[in-house]
C-alpha cells in the first residue's frame, strides 16, 4: 500500500519534471548551445565574435521592446546602451582597487541602473508623443548626448575614450576573468538571463497591453490604459536592458568612446532588429546574430559591406516587412502540416535566378568600388572570385549587367512557380481544417 | 559689439534661409504623406556633390541649374517606385525606407567622390567683397545665397498661394481623399511634391557647397537639425517651419560668436570647481562649444512646454 502510493507520486513527479522539460525545450537547448559553443569555436577571435554577437542580442531585443512589442520607432537606443557601458567602464576602473567588495559579475547592474536612470529621464520627455513624432524626439535626444560626448571630457573622455582593466576586480569563484574564454562565459550568462526575462516580460499581461497600444492606442487609451505610462515602462524596460548590453560591452571591450552613443549606433540597431524581424521574439535574436556575423566577416571581402548592408535593409523594408523570422515563421503552418515538400522544387527552381540576380549586382558593386576607391591605388587590375581581370575594361561590366539581367528577368518566371506552389500549399491547409 | 551684431544677424538669417529650404519641403512631404524623410538632407548632399561635378566639367551656372532638376528627378521617381511600393506596409516602413536610403546615399557617395571633402570653389564672378562694415568684409556670394534663398522663399509662397497646382496642394496636405474625389491626381501631386522638395534641398545644397564644406558626412549633419527645425515650428506647419528655421539659424549664428564660459560671469571667479570633474567641465565650457547643443535643448525645452511645437496644432 505505502510503496504503491510512493511510486505513483514518484511517477507523477517524473511526469511533471517531463512536462516541464517539454514546456522549456527551447531554453534549456538554447543554454546548452551558449554553453557548449566556445567546446567548437576556441580560437580567441570566434569567441570574441561570440561574445560581441551575446551583447548585440541583447541590444537588439530590448530594442524590439520598443518597435516591435510597443510600436515605437526609436532612432536614439544607443544612448542607454552608450550611457551605460561608459557608466559601467567608470565602475570597473572605481572597482579595480584592492578592497572593493564587489566582482565583475556584478557590473552588468550597475549598466543595467544607468540606462534605467537615463531611460526614466528621457524617456519621460519622449513617451509623451507617439509615432513619428517620438521617432523624431528619439533622434533629437540621441543627438543631444552625442554631442555632449564631445564637451563633457570628464566622462566620455574625449576623442580616446575611457579604458579599464577588468581582470583588477575582486576575484569571482577564484575567476579573474583575463581570459576571453571566461568573459565570454560571464556575457553568455547574462545574455541569457536577459533573453528570458526580456521573453517573460512579452508573457505578462503588461506585454498584452503594450501590443494593444502598438496596435490601437486609442481604444487602449479607451479601455483605460494611460498610453503614455505604458509607453514609458516600455521605454524603461527598454532602457534597463540596453544597460546591460552597454555594461556587457564596457567589460567585453575594456573600452568606451563617444561612438557607442552616437546616432551611426543607433541606427545599427535599427537595422539588425528590422531585418532580424519586429513581429517575432526570435526575429531580433537572428538579425543579431546574422549581421554581426556578415559584420565581421564582409568586412574582410570587401570595403562595400557597408552598401550591401544598407541595400540589404532596404529590400527587407520593401519586400519583406516581417523580416527574416517573418519568412520563416510564414513555413510554421506548412511544416507542421508537412506540405513542405510542395514548395521545395519551386524554391529551388527559384535559387538559381536568385544567386545569378545576386552575382551579378555583387559583381556591380565591386566593379565600381575597386574601379573608384582603388584603383586610384593599386590600379585598375582586380580579382574577384578568383578570376583576374581590369576593372576599367568594359567587358566585366557588361558581363555583371547581363548577369543581374538575366538573373531578374528568370527570377520573374521563377516566382510565378513559387507563387502556384504556395497557392497550392494554402488550398491544401484550408481543405485540412 | 555692434559689428557682431550685424554680421552674426546677416549670417543668422542667412543659415536660416538655407534651413527653411530644406524644412520647407521636409514639412510639406511630411503633412501630405506622412512621411518623415529621413534622406531629404541626402538630397541636400546630392544636390552640393552634384553642383560640385558639374562646376567641374562644365560651370557653376550649370550646376547649379541641372543639379536641382536632376535631383529633383530622382526624387519623384524614388517616391513612385520606392516609396510607393513601401506605402501598403505602413509609415513606419515608409520612415524605414528613408532611412534606409539615406545610409545608402552616403555611401555611394563615399565611394564617388572619396571620405574627404571636395574642392567646390566659389565662382570667380562670384569671388568678391560685397561691402566692407566696421572694418569687416562680408564675401559676395553670401549676399548671393542670401538672395537665391529669399527668391526661393518667394516663388514658393507664390506657388503654394496664387496658383491652381498651389491650391490644389493645400487641398490635399488636409483633405487628400475629397481632392481625390473631386477628380485630381492625388498619387501625382504627391510625387510632384516629393520631387519638388528634393530639387529645393537640391538647390540648398548646390549654393551651400562652395560655402559650407562639401563632404559625405554633411547629410549626417544637417538631418538631425532639420528635424529639431521641423518639430520646434509644429509638424505640417509651414509658418512655423519659417519661424524655427529662422530661430535656430540666429540661435546657432549668434551662440558661435560667444565666448563665455560660467567661470567668466562676474562674482564667479572665487567659486571654481576642479578640472577634470563633471562640474568642472559644466563650468569652463563656453557658450560657442555648446552651439551643437542648443537645437536640441531647444528641442527638448519646447516638448516640456508646448508639445505640438510653436505654430503646430496637431500632436503626431
Amino acid at each position: 500500500m505505502q510503496t504503491a502510493q510512493d511510486l505513483a507520486s514518484r511517477s507523477e513527479a517524473q511526469a511533471g519534471l517531463s512536462a516541464l522539460v517539454r514546456t522549456y525545450a527551447v531554453w534549456i537547448i538554447a543554454a546548452g548551445l551558449l554553453v557548449a559553443l566556445p567546446l567548437v569555436f576556441d580560437s580567441g577571435t570566434s569567441l570574441t565574435k561570440m561574445s560581441l554577437m551575446c551583447i548585440m542580442v541583447v541590444f537588439s531585443l530590448s530594442y524590439n521592446m520598443l518597435l516591435g512589442q510597443t510600436g515605437m520607432l526609436s532612432f536614439g537606443h544607443a544612448v542607454y546602451y552608450g550611457l551605460a557601458g561608459f557608466m559601467a567602464i567608470h565602475a570597473l576602473r572605481f572597482l579595480g582597487v584592492p578592497g572593493m567588495p564587489v566582482p565583475l559579475p556584478l557590473v552588468p547592474l550597475v549598466g543595467a541602473a544607468m540606462g534605467l536612470a537615463c531611460a526614466v529621464v528621457f524617456g519621460w520627455i519622449s513617451t509623451r508623443r507617439s509615432g513619428t513624432a517620438f521617432a523624431m524626439i528619439s533622434l533629437g535626444l540621441g543627438e543631444l548626448v552625442a554631442a555632449s560626448a564631445l564637451i563633457l571630457r570628464s566622462f566620455f573622455g574625449g576623442e580616446e575614450g575611457v579604458s579599464a582593466d577588468r581582470s583588477r576586480l575582486l576575484p569571482f569563484a577564484g575567476l579573474d576573468f583575463g581570459a576571453q574564454l571566461q568573459v565570454y562565459y560571464l556575457i553568455a550568462a547574462w545574455t541569457f538571463v536577459c533573453v528570458v526575462a526580456m521573453f517573460a516580460v512579452t508573457q505578462t499581461p503588461f506585454g498584452r497591453i503594450a501590443n494593444a497600444v502598438r496596435e490601437n492606442p486609442e481604444r487602449a487609451e479607451f479601455v483605460g490604459y494611460s498610453t503614455h505610462i505604458v509607453r514609458f515602462i516600455s521605454f524603461c524596460l527598454a532602457g534597463t536592458f540596453a544597460g546591460v548590453a552597454g555594461a556587457m560591452a564596457a567589460i567585453n571591450f575594456e573600452i568606451m568612446n563617444a561612438l557607442s552613443v552616437s546616432g551611426a549606433q543607433s541606427g545599427v540597431v535599427l537595422l539588425m532588429t528590422y531585418i532580424g524581424g519586429v513581429g517575432h521574439f526570435l526575429g531580433p535574436i537572428l538579425g543579431a546574430v546574422l549581421i554581426t556575423a556578415l559584420q565581421i566577416s564582409l568586412s574582410d571581402f570587401t570595403g562595400a559591406w557597408m552598401l550591401y548592408f544598407g541595400l540589404l535593409f532596404i529590400l527587407v523594408v520593401m519586400y519583406l516587412p516581417g523580416g527574416l523570422a517573418g519568412l520563416i515563421m510564414l513555413h510554421a503552418p506548412v511544416l507542421r502540416a508537412q506540405r513542405f515538400g510542395v514548395l521545395v522544387p519551386s524554391y529551388l527552381l527559384l535559387s538559381g535566378p536568385a544567386l545569378l540576380t545576386l552575382a551579378g549586382a555583387a559583381g556591380l558593386i565591386e566593379l565600381a568600388h575597386h574601379r573608384l576607391v582603388k584603383a586610384a591605388m593599386d590600379g585598375t587590375a582586380m580579382r574577384l572570385m578568383g578570376v583576374s581581370f581590369d576593372s576599367a575594361a568594359p567587358l566585366p561590366w557588361l558581363l555583371a549587367v547581363l548577369l543581374l539581367v538575366l538573373g531578374l528577368l528568370l527570377a520573374r518566371v521563377a516566382f510565378r512557380a513559387v507563387r502556384g506552389a504556395w497557392s497550392e500549399v494554402n488550398a491544401g491547409l484550408r481543405q485540412r481544417s | 559689439m555692434l559689428e557682431l551684431v550685424v554680421f552674426s544677424t546677416l549670417n543668422g538669417v542667412l543659415y536660416g534661409m538655407l534651413l527653411f529650404m530644406l524644412a520647407s519641403g521636409l514639412t510639406l512631404i511630411f503633412s501630405m504623406m506622412g512621411v518623415l524623410n529621413f534622406a531629404h538632407a541626402s538630397f541636400y548632399m546630392l544636390g552640393a556633390y552634384f553642383g560640385f561635378e558639374l562646376a567641374r566639367q562644365f560651370d557653376f551656372w550649370v550646376g547649379l541649374v541641372a543639379a536641382p532638376l536632376i535631383v529633383g528627378t530622382a526624387g519623384a521617381l524614388i517616391e513612385r517606385f520606392g516609396l510607393r511600393v513601401v506605402h501598403r506596409h505602413g509609415h513606419v516602413a515608409e520612415l524605414l525606407f528613408t532611412f534606409g536610403l539615406a545610409f545608402v546615399i552616403e555611401e555611394l557617395v563615399q565611394m564617388v567622390w572619396g571620405k574627404l571633402p571636395v574642392d567646390y570653389r566659389v565662382p570667380q564672378q562670384l569671388d568678391f567683397v560685397a561691402f566692407n562694415l566696421f572694418g569687416t568684409t562680408y564675401p559676395a556670394y553670401k549676399v548671393f545665397m542670401l538672395v537665391i534663398a529669399i527668391g526661393m522663399f518667394l516663388c514658393l509662397m507664390l506657388v503654394l498661394t496664387r496658383t491652381r497646382i498651389g491650391l490644389i496642394i493645400q487641398a490635399a496636405l488636409t483633405h487628400p481623399q475629397m481632392t481625390a474625389m473631386l477628380g485630381h491626381n492625388v498619387p501625382g501631386v504627391f510625387m510632384l511634391v516629393f520631387g519638388g522638395g528634393s530639387a529645393l534641398a537640391a538647390l540648398a545644397g548646390a549654393i551651400a557647397g562652395p560655402a559650407l564644406v562639401t563632404q559625405p558626412s554633411m547629410a549626417a549633419l544637417l538631418g538631425p537639425i532639420l528635424f529639431v527645425v521641423v518639430v520646434l515650428g509644429g509638424l505640417g506647419s509651414l509658418a512655423g517651419a519659417f519661424v524655427a528655421s529662422l530661430l535656430i539659424g540666429l540661435v546657432q549664428t549668434f551662440a558661435v560668436a560667444v565666448n563665455l564660459s560660467l567661470a567668466d560671469l562676474p562674482g564667479m571667479a572665487q567659486l571654481s570647481p576642479a578640472a577634470g570633474t563633471l562640474i568642472g567641465d559644466l563650468w569652463r565650457v563656453t557658450v560657442a562649444q555648446v552651439a551643437p547643443v542648443i537645437p536640441y535643448l531647444l528641442l527638448v525645452l519646447v516638448l516640456i512646454l508646448r508639445p505640438t511645437g510653436l505654430m503646430g496644432n496637431r500632436e503626431t
